[in-house]
């Protein structure tokens, strides 16, 4: 066992079990999965993805690039990093190499979000981060501070000191608490800020139940995304420690030296008995001394010639032996390191390599600060050569970095950063910044400069392949590294590309500076110049379940409904999507051996009610504009392709629109009220782009106009009453209303009493049959529904879904905007050149349709087809060629199929297309190729039924 | 006489749903909606202020009452009257009366959308998890009244009394259901 | 999540917006006037600088107002908004 008696921040009082590579383990409230398996003895947790080889646990956070492990049980997750999952009592978990498995089954867990608003929102809550918060917190300022770790403390958190001369985790605790007692601070534990998304919005992941495992409550979401819009952000991330790139320096025991010390402070793991401090600069020291004083036997390695001497006098004085000038080389072990292999330069040259036995081998080459969200959020970032890391340099009007992310690296520096980024925040919000004296924090030692060293070169003589690896997780090398360079790469996203490196799950924070460094050593260049890859959102990995929250089954989408929905989940209908309505589709009914109709069946026999006696539909998705004003026929004229202005109160008109391409964009029918008054409908799914055009041009373009637009869509419900039958019907629902052809005319509307509801019945037909669209208040849509079928029982009233009313319309040659037009269709094209005015001056559209493209006699005209085969359907979407006799390709296609139904009507198939010059070839023979084979069809007028119109009239 | 018994809301088969919350939830039915559009600085709007017994609003994301009426400001010359049910045509006379030969439309939207009052401590909590709004006392007081989305329909949300956490919310009346259902949801955690 | 300051309701998430394209475009007086190529040019071209760019917006979930915004594209910040109508604003 490696767990010490010594202070720590887990609860030993409380057992939790768990199983790890199917070996079962004793850990502790507080620990990670990572801190419990090396409290256990236990370093090699995965093996490598390409090479196979063990690889343990490199760090002591979200930074560790080698130990992903499956939690197995209780819920099966793939790729998690064992030094970020808190151990809970059940946790099952293996190593991985590389890649995990999702699971098969439903993820059970909850996952939501929520929006948060502040003030100042905190990154980090470890020195400079607490500071920050609690002085923008003392001013009154609304504050969220989220903190990525169980409990506050950062760094404190992981090492031995001291503020105001008691354990600095005393001040912590007495910080978190004043936060807590602030009425308009949220303190988030367990919360990640993930990425920055532009003005100050910052998405955090907050783990809620995770570290309960089975014993997560139901209901409680397990992860929450918040979405917090911040006024001004604080950025107190911390820094990561970054390694150095020696031979072999993958095996398990390899760890950076901050790991170490937070092993041994955080969680009282000594992860090591014989320990080999590899360092660059002083930071590591205190790792050295700690493990020291804790019972290891440690050897310091510092590739600095001269060494501090106050490190030097506290590292004797614990008989710590320290090399000057020596760097590891590479290291041997079966599995777990066992021997550190060195070389110390004498004048100027490589010494003799020698090896030094050790169970652990801390590496620390610097530290890079975490930038990742400052650099998303546009802050430049500067090299620091003394550093040897990329820091901020920019002066955000609204993001700031505190401490040890913007490379402030003693304590005192780091608690006064982050009074001053939160004294700056609140200045710049025009909020006096409260006093918030800071704690006093130890003497620090006079520090001599950390040596910059990305890698040391590969001494062995032998032509193994290299083992110096960059990025431990993709199995990346420095060789990899030069053969990018050596392939002419100069870029060092090429590079990541090319290599992989940093695109694993730790998104590069140990390698990707490194990578820089090896790149522009390589090219000669300077790193400075050279930069790093960029900082992308997640700085850690966000699961797609947590990103997509509620939004999923019931609630993924919405669903609109009209008044009378519910009668038709009654009756038993299926549904279309139409944009996000669910629209009656067909209302198949029993059949005589009491089975379903199919939709053939059902849609057969809805077009024949509609056709031969009466049917009705819910039309109610239509979309509806009411236009008012002195101007509004003026403004109609200049926005449809035919005359508005002269339609008198009382009539309506069919009416198309065009986009300024000249393309038809809708159509649908105008009422005119009033003088001043008219409701226009839109199709279904344009309703809400259409009224956004109108606006457009009402607002920006022609504000002299007097017209405002409302929609009115959900005001009404709107049922066509459809059939040679309907008048029959109606003048039983209004006895009032003169339904006579001569009393109340095709294409008029009248206000009526409709079964003693208030209603305006319109006499439009959009299937050729006599019909009346009757409109009522939403709120007496069902009862009119229900009251109509009432009324038209003993006529054998039949209600049709979309299906019915496509078949009904196509017979008719009426096209269906979107479906048997796509934005490269021209009214003309249609064959509609009567709805296009030639006496308007202009309209929207009008100068395009003059272009000799719109012109051409070859384009693609609307028309009907007819299969030879009447029982053949055609597919949608068919494309149709000349001959039978199919040429090379590129074959030339005439066209394609856009509707295509059989009709109880024609009592056949048939079909509308957009052909080549289609209305020239009208009785031509063309071959529409589906399913392999070439099905001939006639070309015929686009309208099948009733030309002369005979039916409207009823 | 128009028979209104047979009348159905957009919420009428959600109502036992939203009883059962753990915040207060409620339908209110068949409420007066009319739209205004006016010119703010025509005789239009001063006349019809008048009538109403005070000035239309003309701050953004505000309304004003008077009376029983709540006037929601919509846009810059755009209003939303909000009155009890069953005064569309009299509310309607009056607003048109005032309007007279002035430039101005009235719209009877009643049925465009449906009112649900939101009441209780957690209100805000809920609705922040689908709104991008700051609901704050102080950022939304008594009076402020915004257009925005709420989850993925739109919404208007009118705070009626930011101390009691007094909420009024009109939603479209196709999106009723789906409102209804994305409020249920989000309340599910509260009842822990 | 782009801020947009609506000039009416003032600083709102962009899901309540929609994109309009280049502002100041205005719809030709007399497009019959037009040879094709530039009712072509009216039609299918824009600018498309790196930099200030004055474009419509409309705020759509809101106060259904059209209005115009100056964004840098470079790096997305709003520099100006102002309303229909009115001139474009001198920016930074």
């Amino acid at each position: 066992m490696s767990r010490l008696d010594a202070t720590s921040r887990i609860d030993r009082g409380t057992d939790l079990r768990f199983t790890f590579d199917g070996k079962d383990y004793l850990g502790h409230p507080g620990d990670t999965l990572a801190s419990a398996l090396l409290a256990n003895g236990v370093h090699q947790v995965a093996t490598s993805i390409r090479f196979g080889r063990p690889r343990g646990i490199m760090a002591a956070g979200v930074e560790d690039a080698n130990a992903l492990v499956q939690v197995e049980a209780p819920f099966s997750e793939p790729m998690l990093t064992a030094t970020t999952i808190e151990l809970y009592d059940g946790l099952v978990a293996r190593g991985l190499s590389g890649q995990g498995r999702l699971a098969a089954e439903p993820d059970p867990a909850r996952y939501d979000a929520i929006h948060a608003h502040c003030d100042v929102l905190v990154v980090g809550a470890g020195p400079s981060g607490l500071v920050a918060a609690l002085t923008a917190a003392r001013s009154g300022a609304r504050v969220v501070l989220v903190d990525d770790q169980p409990e506050a403390g950062g760094s404190l958190l992981g090492s031995a000191e001291q503020l105001d001369g008691v354990p600095a985790t005393t001040w912590v605790s007495a910080t978190v608490a004043e936060l807590a007692a602030s009425p308009e601070v949220r303190v988030l534990q367990r919360t990640t800020a993930f990425g920055y998304y532009d003005d100050g919005f910052v998405l955090a992941l907050e783990k809620r139940t995770d570290h309960l495992g089975a014993a997560a409550p139901a209901g409680v979401s397990r992860q929450r995304v918040w979405r917090i819009r911040a006024k001004q952000v604080v950025i107190a991330t911390g820094a990561h420690e970054r390694p150095v790139i020696f031979a072999d320096n993958d095996r398990p025991g390899i760890m950076l030296a901050s790991a170490a010390r937070t092993y041994l402070h955080r969680y009282a793991v000594l992860a090591g008995r014989e320990v080999v401090v590899f360092t660059t600069n002083d930071s590591a020291y205190a790792a050295a001394t700690d493990l020291a004083d804790a019972g290891a036997e440690v050897t310091v390695v510092d590739a600095r010639p001269e060494i501090s001497p106050y490190w030097a006098a506290e590292c004797a004085r614990r008989g710590i032996a320290v090399r000057p000038a020596t760097v590891v080389i590479g290291t041997s072990g079966n599995g777990r390191v066992t021997s550190a292999h060195v070389v110390t330069a004498v004048d100027g040259s490589s010494g003799p390599r020698q090896g030094i036995g050790c169970d652990l081998l801390l590496v620390s080459g610097g530290w890079n600060p975490a930038v990742h969200l400052y650099s998303q959020a546009r802050g430049t970032l500067r090299y620091d050569a003394k550093l040897g890391a990329f820091v901020p340099a920019s002066e955000l009007l609204d993001v700031r970095a505190a401490g040890s992310a913007r490379g402030a690296f003693t304590l005192a520096a780091c608690l006064a950063e982050g009074r001053l980024a939160a004294q700056d925040a609140l200045t710049a919000l025009g909020i006096a910044p409260g006093d918030v004296p800071l704690p006093g924090t130890p003497e620090q030692p006079e520090e001599v400069p950390g040596h910059v060293l990305w890698s040391v070169p590969d001494h062995r003589e032998d032509n193994a392949p290299c083992s110096s690896f960059v990025d431990l997780q993709r199995d990346a090398t420095v060789a990899d590294v030069l053969r990018a360079t050596g392939s002419g790469m100069t870029s060092v996203e090429h590079v990541k590309r090319y290599t992989t490196i940093g695109t694993a799950h730790d998104q590069g924070k140990t390698s990707g500076v490194i990578t820089s460094g090896i790149v522009a050593d390589a090219l000669g260049v300077d790193i400075a110049s050279l930069g790093t890859t960029t900082f992308r959102p997640p700085y850690t990995s966000v699961s797609f379940a947590a990103l997509a929250g509620r939004d999923r089954g019931q609630i993924f989408d919405p669903v609109r409904v009209t008044a009378i929905h519910p009668w038709h989940v009654k009756h038993g209908a299926l549904f279309e999507n139409v944009g996000q309505w669910k629209r009656p589709w067909y209302y198949p009914q029993r059949d005589a051996s009491g089975s379903f109709e199919d939709l053939e069946t059902a849609v057969l026999r809805e077009c024949r009610a509609a056709r031969e006696g009466v049917a009705l539909m819910d039309a109610s998705t239509l979309g509806k504009i009411n236009v008012q004003g002195a101007d509004a026929g003026e403004f109609l004229d200049r926005l449809y392709t035919n005359i508005m202005s002269t339609l008198k109160p009382g009539f309506i008109r069919y009416g198309v629109m065009c986009g300024m391409d000249g393309m038809i964009l809708d159509d649908g029918t105008v009422t005119r009220v009033s003088e001043t008054e008219f409701l226009l409908t839109t199709t279904t799914g344009n309703a809400a782009k259409i009224l956004e055009w109108m606006e457009e041009f009402a607002q920006t373009e022609w504000p002299e106009l007097r017209v405002s637009l409302t929609s009115v869509t959900e005001h009404w419900v709107t049922v066509p009453l459809v059939g040679p039958r309907s008048r029959e019907v109606l003048a039983s629902l209004a006895p009032d209303l003169d339904v006579s052809n001569e009393g109340f005319g095709f294409m008029t509307w009248r206000d009526a009493e409709v079964a003693g509801i208030p209603a305006r019945i319109c006499r439009i037909s959009f299937s050729g049959e006599l019909a009346y669209e009757i409109n009522v208040s939403a709120w007496d849509g069902l009862a009119l529904w229900e009251t109509v079928i009432e009324h038209g029982t003993p006529y054998g009233i039949t209600p049709y879904g979309t299906e019915a009313m496509h078949v009904l319309r196509a017979e008719k040659g009426y096209p269906i905007i979107g479906q048997d037009t796509d934005g490269t269709v021209t009214p003309q094209d249609l064959g509609m050149s009567w709805v296009v005015s030639k006496k308007k001056v202009d309209f929207i559209g009008k100068r395009s349709h003059a272009r000799a493209e719109n012109n051409r006699p070859d384009r693609k005209q609307l028309v009907g087809l007819l299969p030879v085969d009447p029982t053949k359907l055609l597919a949608e979407g068919a494309q149709l060629l000349a001959s039978a006799d199919v040429p090379e390709p590129p074959v030339p296609m005439l066209g394609h199929v856009t509707s295509s139904y059989r009709s109880a009507a024609l009592n056949r198939t048939f079909a509308l297309a957009l052909v080549r010059a289609g209305r020239d070839r009208l009785g031509e023979t063309l071959y529409a190729w589906q399913d392999g084979e070439l099905l001939a069809v006639t070309v015929a007028d686009s309208v099948l039924y009733d030309k002369e119109g005979a039916r409207r009239d009823g | 006489m128009v028979d209104t018994t047979t009348r159905r809301s957009p919420l009428a088969g959600q109502a036992p749903a939203l009883a059962g919350l753990p915040i207060s939830a409620r339908e209110l039915p068949f409420l007066t909606q009319l739209n205004l559009r006016a010119d703010p600085d025509g005789p239009a709007a001063a006349s019809i202020g008048r009538a109403l017994g005070g000035t239309l609003p003309v701050v953004p994301s505000t309304a004003s009452r008077f009376g029983e009426v709540d006037v929601l400001w919509l846009g810059p010359d755009e209003w939303l009257l909000l009155a009890p049910s069953g005064q569309e045509e009299a509310l309607a006379a009056t607003v048109r009366r005032a309007i007279g030969e002035a430039d101005g439309a009235v719209t009877d939207v009643s049925a465009q959308r449906t009112a649900v009052a939101l009441t209780g401590p957690r209100v805000r909590e809920v609705l922040a998890r689908g709104c991008s709004i700051d609901l704050h006392p102080k950022a939304a007081p008594a009076g402020s009244c915004v257009q925005t989305l709420l989850a993925q329909t739109g919404v208007t949300i009118l705070v009626r009394d930011e101390t009691s956490s007094d909420f009024l919310l009109l939603v479209r009346s196709s999106f009723a259901e789906y409102f209804a259902a994305w409020l249920i949801d989000a309340c599910a955690e509260l009842g822990e | 999540m782009l801020l947009i300051p609506c000039p009416w309701c003032g600083p709102r998430d962009e899901t309540e917006f929609h994109y309009g394209g280049q502002a100041h475009v205005a719809y030709p007086g007399n497009p019959a006037a037009l040879s094709d190529e530039e009712w072509a040019r009216y039609l299918f071209f824009r600018d498309n600088p790196k930099g200030a760019f004055a474009e419509r917006w409309n705020h759509s979930a809101g106060c259904r107002r059209w209005f115009n915004a100056v964004r840098d594209t470079a790096d997305n910040e709003i520099r100006a908004v102002y309303r229909t109508g009115e001139p474009r604003p001198v920016t930074a």
